[in-house]
């Protein structure tokens, strides 16, 4: 027992109260290299070979992780202080920090300086806890370099005065500009990893005429700075913000842009009662996509409605102010995958659905808190006006993100040429009132623009998805190939042997990781044996193991269009666990008796071995259904199991569930050159429906039995009721075509539903469909001990509980039901983190959002195969109408998937727009063209509201919504190397046949 | 909240199975028969007895074995937010209940037939680890008014927080909502178990981990305890020869020897 030699009571304030701590000053802290004869070789971190040794001060830890994280930055010391600081201040800098302090590559040592008995400092009276911390950096700097005579070791601070200090206590100090200087010969990417803004700001308040004032990138931008007058309101200081928001004059909330209008966002506010509305970007004043911010509302007659046009080339007006290079602005979004997201309507957002009445307008006062991403933003240069600036020169170059959420973002870079068809991840530092874009440094390059890889690896980046390999210890938890079902599992007396039931699975084609199977039996007295039998997971997944860790933090597999991104090592995914025909296998199974009529009489749960007869695709099985002269077992069964889900599903409509459809699209791909060869609509059959109904009988049975036994930890899926104004849009342009919608109950909506036919349209009610699904929160997942009863319901499938427990080979949230399954049958116990509440908040929250990145991934790569397969055609297709504008229609491509929008412009001004965005290079001025193609457009076309019509005004056309038309689809180069569709009208005679849609 | 960084430190710098610093002071009050002053690092507590004495009330008087009084109160002033605490709150009643509980199973009762110890507990200052104080305060006080026991109780608590099993909690620790064991034994009786008690809950495997520690905190304490009560009858000894005033160096090493003895048969 290691008692404290001595200690020291350490003071804070805190609102009110004094908090007394103890701080215990240890002998037993070592400086962790090989080097220092005391220190003992198991607490040895770093290197005794290396040059030097490098200790970060706070800051240089908060804004240059990526230098830090960069291969050739090793041996590493992070005083305790600055750990500390860093997790005050950046949460997520502090993971960055943690996780290359746990890396045995990067020799990252912790040195706990401040429970170290010789580097331990006391605040002095009027040092300031900021210079008190900065003292200890210095102070532990000089005990590493009394202690180390032999080994350099150099203080890395951008804080010149701090520098000066350190100086003067015989400690070598440096900045992160000088260090990569020296470092130019080994190691030259590092110059470009240097956040330059930070460290210019930091220079800037020493004396940095001392140091790095010919420094190419920082002297030019300080002057430049110099010279630029202010484009930005100064946000105020955070004391008048907080005292802002108590008195209501601000309102505090989370900016959110809209994804297709980058001037145009939101602040939700539970202050106002409603959402307020951001227009513009001087409103915005250098708030981004997430940012905590205080807004303060503008006077009611400024008040303004989210625009009723289409966002065209002139939008908003704002953003001019910069100098000439910054006068190009960004051109209108071209067509994307139709989005089925919840709670989203192409266009606007949500809370815009109210059209053009006006919405509270407000203004951007001041960040309370930045939500700049850590990984970066994918994107890529813009091109350079003039080929001036030799090659490895520091040039101020514009970075354009792939999301047009974000602004564009300037960086510093002496690879200017090298970069420019790259796509490149760029981070932001600093965003300052002088300069119209925030300013960044370069991260990494990902590939050249337009490559398949490159994008695809572009599109994970931007939805944070983990294709990291697993790691050793990840792989240490599998068991060995090739595995098969033991002895010991047959002995087990908890798991069934139901090896001898007609089990098969029904899958889409080409799938590996099979996690449900099925069986149907009569049973004498005339019902039903019904089965389904859940790839058995966690019982090679083991709460608490490095596997269980990486399966938590990923959460879900993630489906690309010819990826997978496994949530657990392959051997898992695709062998031991998936039930693959012909092998025996373990499950979890849910077994049911039911009458004929489908009503369940009992149900049980238990372990099992079974051994799958088939692994049928959707297809099979729907042919083996449908060819009555099949009488083998497998097909008998199938189609009793049908005829049982017919019945389920009827009666689960009749309860109120919600029939939606959505747009999913299918890609035939070329086996040799991975491109898609074909593209069309995603078929539905009865047997994706008999599965579906199958798996949510278990989902059910399962909620219930769960939350039954664990009222307080049982994992659920719920479906908020969706708030009526999302439903304005929907049922304004139902009704404009006579279509009435009832969104009251689900019930009533589904009933609705299926009146909204057309005789002329046979696809006007999948259509609606897909609208409705628009029109819907998104299901999120819960543990039951955070909501009441009530909350728990699932709006769309009209069930009072819901949870997913049919698929743990691809998703998080049904491991943990197999476990809390598992420990209400009594197999287990239940795993303690089940029951920590804060714990789970944390890992619910994070499925929640794997859950959606995941959709987003899948969607975004379905988007680049869709520009991929236009790339080298031009296609006439059949569109509908789904959102009528005073310029322009938002319509739909249900064959290919595809939303966007179409402007009405004049054939002239078509072709001139047209020649204009063919140009390519020319973007901007095709932009301005197309821009006043659509004000001419403007004065010649009647917009009506209430009919959701535009007509010309000679009467020629006119178009309302869900009408049908036909739309010509072409891939353009846009600004930024952002290639997309674009949608243009044409007359629906030039409609081949084959296009058409019956 | 990390409770336990990776560097294997605690929010205060203790390693996972270090106790707080341990502070005694015996005999602080002249008034009481026996006192203690104990500190479990900025926990603080007061313990005074009065007796063994005559029942007060003869309804109460048990003619075969000694009654135990014990009264716990925190002062005003102990927390960081002054709050006065009743004597009756249910915090309050169990405290004193299970402090009670174990001196009883502590204090050889059945030699004192007919008469009552007093025990007063106070808390100055709390910052975790009250009820654990306030066994080892009122154990010491009892040594110092010399009523005979059958061996030392010690008490100590720990608890699971970030996946370690945590001795000694502070109260940053003890709010940390993980499961919160704490337990009194006698040491020389193969540590027998006079005090358990556990807040939340927790696996079974990951009990007797804290227990265990629990168990090895509470023979630490005992340790201390059982040093100071050495020093502090050698001290009073050497007062009391020196008083006498030229008895002989023998005699006072006798009656040292003697002093300790007594100690080990109170034990």
């Amino acid at each position: 027992m290691l008692q404290s030699k001595s200690f020291v009571k350490k003071t804070r304030r805190g609102h009110v109260v004094k908090v007394v701590r103890e701080h215990y000053l240890r002998d037993d802290i070592y400086s962790g290299t090989p080097l220092d004869p005391e220190c003992p070789p198991e607490a040895c971190k770093l290197s005794g070979e290396a040059p030097h040794y490098l200790l970060v001060d706070t800051n240089v830890a908060l804004h240059q992780m990526d230098l830090l994280e960069h291969a050739a930055v090793s041996d590493v010391i992070v005083p305790s202080v600055v750990l500390e600081e860093v997790k005050a201040r950046n949460a997520s800098v502090y993971q960055r920090l943690r996780q290359l302090a746990a890396a045995d590559a990067k020799r990252f040592f912790v040195f706990a300086n401040e429970h170290h008995r010789e580097t331990y400092i006391k605040q002095e009276p009027g040092e300031t806890p900021n210079d008190r911390n900065d003292r200890a950096i210095r102070v532990a700097a000089a005990w590493y370099t009394a202690r180390l005579p032999t080994q350099k070791v150099i203080l890395l601070t951008d804080d010149a005065d701090n520098r000066r200090k350190a100086v003067e206590m015989g400690v070598e100090a440096l900045s992160t500009a000088a260090y990569t200087r020296q470092r130019a010969s080994d190691a030259p990417e590092l110059q470009d990893l240097v956040a330059a803004a930070a460290a210019a700001r930091g220079d800037a308040e020493g004396d940095a005429a001392a140091e790095g004032g010919k420094d190419a990138g920082g002297g030019g931008g300080k002057g430049r700075a110099a010279k630029r007058q202010r484009v930005y309101e100064e946000h105020r200081p955070m004391s008048e913000v907080t005292a802002g928001i108590k008195a209501g004059r601000y309102h505090q909330g989370t900016l959110r842009v809209n994804r297709f209008n980058s001037f145009e966002g939101w602040v939700g506010s539970e202050s106002v009662g409603q959402d307020i509305l951001i227009s513009g970007r001087i409103d915005m004043n250098r708030a981004m996509e997430g940012d905590v911010v205080a807004v303060e509302l503008l006077p009611e007659e400024q008040w303004r409605g989210p625009s009723n046009k289409l966002p065209t080339a002139k939008a908003e007006g704002a953003g001019a102010t910069g100098g000439g290079e910054d006068a190009l602005e960004e051109v209108p979004d071209g067509a994307h995958i139709a989005q089925v997201d919840p709670g989203e309507h192409y266009g606007e957002d949500a809370a815009a659905a109210g059209g053009g009445d006006k919405r509270p307008t407000g203004k951007v006062v001041g960040i309370i808190k930045r939500n700049w991403r850590t990984r970066g933003y994918c994107g890529s240069l813009q091109p350079l006006k003039a080929a001036g600036g030799s090659a490895n020169h520091t040039q101020s170059v514009r970075f354009c993100p792939v999301e047009r959420r974000f602004p564009y973002i300037r960086i510093q870079t002496r690879q200017a040429a090298t970069l420019a068809d790259k796509r490149i991840v760029v981070a932001i530092d600093s965003w300052e009132a002088d300069s119209l874009y925030p300013s960044g440094h370069y991260v990494r390059t990902l590939g050249a623009i337009g490559d398949k890889e490159t994008e695809t690896e572009v599109l994970l980046i931007e939805n944070d998805i983990n294709t990291n390999p697993f790691t050793s210890a990840v792989h240490a938890c599998v068991p060995p190939l090739p595995w098969s079902v033991s002895e010991a599992d047959l002995a087990d007396p908890s798991r069934a042997d139901l090896r001898h039931l007609a089990v098969c699975s029904v899958d889409p084609p080409g799938c590996k990781d099979i996690d449900d199977a099925l069986h149907v039996r009569r049973l004498p007295n005339g019902n039903f044996e019904l089965g389904v039998h859940i790839a058995d997971v966690t019982n090679f997944v083991h709460p608490g193991t490095a596997m269980d860790e990486e399966a938590s933090a990923r959460a879900t597999t993630v489906y690309l269009v010819q990826r997978r991104i496994d949530m657990l090592p392959k051997p898992l995914t695709e062998d031991i666990c998936s039930l693959r025909a012909e092998v025996e296998r373990l499950a979890f199974s849910v077994i049911w008796e039911v009458t004929p009529d489908a009503e369940v009489v009992s149900s049980q749960f238990t372990k099992s071995v079974i051994r799958s007869r088939a692994a049928l695709t959707y297809a099979e099985a729907q042919s083996r259904i449908d060819d009555a002269r099949l009488t083998d077992e497998l097909s008998t069964n199938l189609r009793t199991m049908n005829q049982l889900a017919r019945i389920l599903r009827r009666k689960r409509a009749d309860r109120g569930a919600l029939q939606l459809a959505s747009p999913e699209v299918k890609f035939e791909i070329d086996t040799e050159t991975h491109d898609p060869l074909d593209v069309g609509m995603y078929q539905v059959r009865e047997a994706n429906q008999m599965v579906e109904e199958m798996m949510l009988l278990a989902n059910c049975t399962v909620a219930e039995f769960t939350l039954r036994h664990f009222p307080a930890c049982a994992m659920l899926r719920r479906h908020p009721v969706p708030p009526p104004r999302q439903f304005e849009q929907l049922l304004r342009a139902a009704a404009a075509v006579g279509a009435s919608i009832d969104p009251s109950t689900s019930k009533s909506l589904a009933e609705s539903l299926d009146g909204c036919v057309r005789a002329d349209d046979p696809y006007f009610n999948k259509l609606i469909r897909i609208m409705a699904t628009r029109c819907m929160t998104q299901a999120v997942y819960l543990s039951s001990g955070e909501a009441s009863v009530p909350e728990y319901h699932h709006y769309g499938l009209a069930a009072p509980l819901y949870t997913h427990f049919t698929s743990p080979i691809r998703r998080y949230a049904d491991v943990i039901v197999h476990r809390v399954l598992m420990a209400a049958l009594g197999l287990r116990p239940l795993p303690e983190s089940l029951r920590d509440r804060e714990l789970m908040h944390g890992v619910v929250d994070n499925l929640n959002l794997r859950h959606r990145n995941a959709q987003m991934a899948g969607r975004a790569s379905v988007e680049l195969h869709t520009l991929i397969f236009f790339r080298s055609r031009h296609v006439v297709a059949d569109a509908r109408v789904t959102k009528v504008r005073a310029n322009g229609l938002i319509v739909f491509v249900p064959k290919y998937g595809i939303e966007g929008p179409v402007y009405l412009e004049d054939s002239a001004a078509a072709a001139a727009a047209a020649s204009g965005g063919a140009g390519g290079s020319g973007g901007g001025a095709g932009g301005r063209k197309k821009g006043a193609a659509a004000a001419a457009a403007d004065s010649n076309f009647v917009y009506d509201e209430e009919k959701q019509t535009v007509r010309s005004k000679d009467g020629s056309t006119h178009y309302t919504v869900f009408d049908k038309c036909a739309v010509r689809i072409t891939v353009e180069e846009a600004q930024g190397n952002r290639r997309q569709l674009v949608l243009r009208l044409v007359p629906r005679s030039e409609l081949p046949a084959s296009e058409q849609m019956h | 909240m990390e409770y336990v960084s990776p560097e294997g430190l605690r929010l205060d710098g203790r390693r996972p199975k270090e106790l707080r610093q341990l502070k005694a002071q015996l005999d602080v009050l002249s008034t009481a028969d026996g006192s203690a002053l104990f500190e479990m690092g900025n926990t603080k507590v007061l313990a005074a007895v009065f007796g063994p004495k005559p029942t007060e009330l003869r309804s109460q008087e048990d003619e075969k074995r000694a009654i135990i009084r014990c009264e716990y109160a925190m002062a005003a002033f102990s927390t960081g937010e002054r709050r006065r605490r009743g004597k009756s709150d249910r915090r309050a009643t169990e405290i004193t209940k299970a402090i009670r509980n174990t001196l009883e199973q502590t204090i050889m009762t059945e030699l004192l037939p007919r008469s009552q110890i007093d025990i007063y507990v106070q808390v100055l200052q709390a910052d975790g680890g009250t009820r654990c104080a306030c066994i080892n305060a009122a154990f010491l006080a009892l040594a110092v008014a010399a009523v005979p026991m059958r061996d030392v109780v010690a008490a100590c608590a720990a608890g699971y927080l970030d996946s370690t099993a945590l001795l000694d909690l502070n109260y940053m620790e003890d709010a940390g909502g993980g499961p919160d064991v704490v337990v009194a034994v006698h040491p020389n009786h193969s540590n027998r178990v006079v005090l358990l008690q556990q807040d939340n809950r927790v696996a079974v495997e990951t009990f007797e981990e804290v227990m265990e520690l629990a168990v090895a905190g509470c023979r630490a304490v005992a340790d201390f305890m059982r040093g100071r009560l050495l020093e502090h009858t050698r001290a009073l000894a050497a007062a009391r020869a020196a008083g006498e005033d030229g008895g002989g160096g023998g005699g006072a090493a006798m009656e040292g020897d003697s002093g300790e003895e007594l100690e080990d048969d109170e034990y």
